[in-house]
């Protein structure tokens, strides 16, 4: 009898730390549902087992295919699609942060098991297609040696490399499969800890700027307010002089950017905060303000405080942006690309989004691409499910979806990050699919 | 005489179970000391000095703990004090030590006031229990 006393405690704290939510009111678009923050006495924690893709493949819509267009990459990242097709990888794993607390050491061993074992490549891999048959017969090592690399962008002559420590440059001639010499450096980035280490990049449509996000130190400062000078943001840095400022802040978490077509608005996907709840808070896509400070870390979604967060500022809170569009609390985006006509007509104006998925959620979420349709520039409707089956219905993981990028010429670029492989999903027939709807 | 200054040697918790019991007691100290100076000043590094401090005060009392379950199962009766007291209120401070260290984990302030207000409450019964094993050792106590 003895015995069971501390054994009844055990699970009366499992029992606290359960969160069950069975209704299911929106949590996408522009008004999403905002439930109390809570949090038990562990926070939810999922973390789903990777398994090999067997004999299973990624699901994509009717009238599409998918493919891996290369296998054994040393964890892709981002890829950025080339003027005469090639396509780059950004291999690498980054971040350096000390474990400060128990809770430190417990979590990376338990959130290592839902990622690769395998060793970040720090490098550029190119991809070649030489004949146009969608079969990437090519490949080399474009550029190696380099921390981290994750955002890619190209402006004329010059191929930028977002390194999680500074933004880079090579030469680039059409064509070339290698880069003729060493990168040169753009400017040094903000690094120290680098809890948040993908630097995302961008160019803006006249190549003049680069856009560099910045990710937070910490969920929610728990390292500390000093570690988060110029974290949490997105910089303009000048293409030519390196110079920076910061472009917008309170940006927890900016892994990808991109620029919108025609009206050369720039976009970001947004990671926000966890342990607040399976449904708190919500990740989302934005067309991103200059100036503008989007709450982080004193509060989300505009002007709902994190009350974690000490000292507060009420003038900040009063002054933080609300996001454009939801995208669901945990799924974790990390790719972001702008569709076009050759995808196909239902998914001709929109912006395709990857989800990683997260350790913060049960059930899980994420852990697919999806397709967020655009009308006259701006989001409109719900999200639509492009490639699923990275977890599978036995809850293991397959793959986990990071940068997507759009071929001009009709096809939609995923990378994995689990299982190493660029997927390749078009139109099975581009005329036929483009006729139907 | 001579029996029952045979006992009073014998009476009394061991030595180093003594020294575990002992040694998380300045561990407990020093983490409420420290979220107090968490709460106090909001630097971020109090509190993670409170949770190692707490998780090595954990590590000494779970150890005491198990040295004194051990004993109440055994029925010693060497023991003197009031061995079942003692191990109820250690066992009370450990497993509420341990929520603390669960409470702990919570990021920045979302810690408080709960991980001060268990600091308190936990240190409280560690020295109470440190008090009640360390009695034993009182040889005037034995009757």
């Amino acid at each position: 009898m003895r015995i069971t006393a501390p054994l009844a405690m055990f699970a009366a704290t499992a029992i606290l730390s359960g969160c069950g939510d069975k209704s299911d009111p929106v949590r996408y678009g522009p008004n999403p549902a905002l439930p109390t923050p809570h949090r038990g006495l562990l926070p939810t924690m999922k973390i789903a087992t990777p398994a090999g893709w067997g004999d299973q493949r990624p699901m994509v819509p009717p009238g599409y295919t998918i493919t891996a267009i290369a296998t054994d990459l040393k964890i892709p990242r981002q890829t950025l699609v080339l003027p005469n097709g090639d396509i780059l990888v950004a291999e690498g794993r980054g971040g350096n942060a000390p474990k400060l607390t128990p809770k430190d050491i417990i979590a990376s061993k338990l959130k290592a098991q839902g990622t690769t074992p395998v060793k970040g490549g720090n490098r550029l891999t190119l991809l070649r297609d030489a004949d146009g048959d969608g079969v990437y017969e090519g490949r080399t090592v474009f550029a190696e040696n380099l921390n981290a690399p994750y955002g890619l962008a190209l402006v004329g002559g010059n191929l930028y490399v977002a390194n999680q420590d500074a933004l880079v440059r090579f030469a680039y001639q059409p064509g070339q499969t290698r880069a003729s010499g060493p990168p040169v450096l753009v400017t040094t980035l903000p690094s120290a800890i680098n809890h948040h280490w993908t630097k995302a990049l961008t160019a803006s449509a006249d190549g003049r700027f680069l856009y560099v996000g910045i990710g937070s130190n910490s969920n929610i400062t728990e390292r500390g307010m000093n570690v988060e000078t110029d974290r949490a943001m997105i910089w303009q840095v000048d293409a030519a002089t390196g110079a920076h400022r910061q472009f917008a802040t309170g940006v927890r978490n900016p892994t990808a950017l991109t620029i919108q077509p025609g009206t050369g608005q720039l976009w970001a996907a947004v990671n926000e905060r966890d342990e607040i709840g399976p449904n708190l808070v919500p990740d989302y896509v934005t067309a991103v303000r200059d100036g503008g400070f989007y709450g982080w870390p004193y509060s989300y979604w505009g002007q709902h405080v994190d009350d974690r967060v000490r000292p507060q500022d009420a003038e900040k809170v009063a002054s933080a942006i609300v996001p454009d569009y939801a995208l669901g609390s945990h799924v974790a985006t990390l790719g972001l690309a702008f569709s076009n006509a050759a995808m196909g007509a239902r998914f001709a104006d929109g912006l395709f989004v990857g989800e990683h998925g997260s350790w913060n959620r049960s059930p899980p979420s994420g852990y697919r691409v999806i397709f967020v349709p655009f009308r006259a520039g701006r989001p409109a409707g719900p999200p639509i499910d492009v490639v699923t089956n990275f977890m599978g219905q036995d809850g293991k993981t397959r793959g986990r979806p990071v940068g997507v990028t759009v071929d001009p010429r009709g096809a939609l670029i995923v990378a994995d990050d689990l299982s190493n492989t660029i997927w390749r999903v078009a139109p099975a027939r581009p005329q036929a699919a483009a006729a139907t709807r | 005489m001579v029996d029952r200054a045979y006992r009073i040697d014998r009476t009394g918790i061991h030595p180093v179970h003594a020294f575990l019991l002992i040694s998380s007691v300045p561990l407990f100290l020093g983490g409420l000391l420290s979220d107090w100076a968490y709460s106090s000043s909001y630097e971020i590094q109090w509190t993670n000095f409170a949770s190692w401090l707490i998780a090595g005060a954990l590590v000494f009392a779970g150890c005491a703990l198990l040295w004194a379950f051990i004993e109440l199962l055994r029925g010693d009766r060497r023991w003197g004090g009031q061995p079942l007291i003692y191990f109820l209120v250690l066992l009370a401070g450990w497993v509420l030590g341990f929520v603390n260290a669960l409470v702990h984990a919570k990021d920045a302030w979302a810690k408080m006031p709960a991980a001060l207000i268990l600091s308190v409450i936990v240190t409280a019964l560690i020295l109470a229990a440190t008090w009640l094993g360390l009695s034993t050792l009182r040889s005037g106590d034995m009757k």
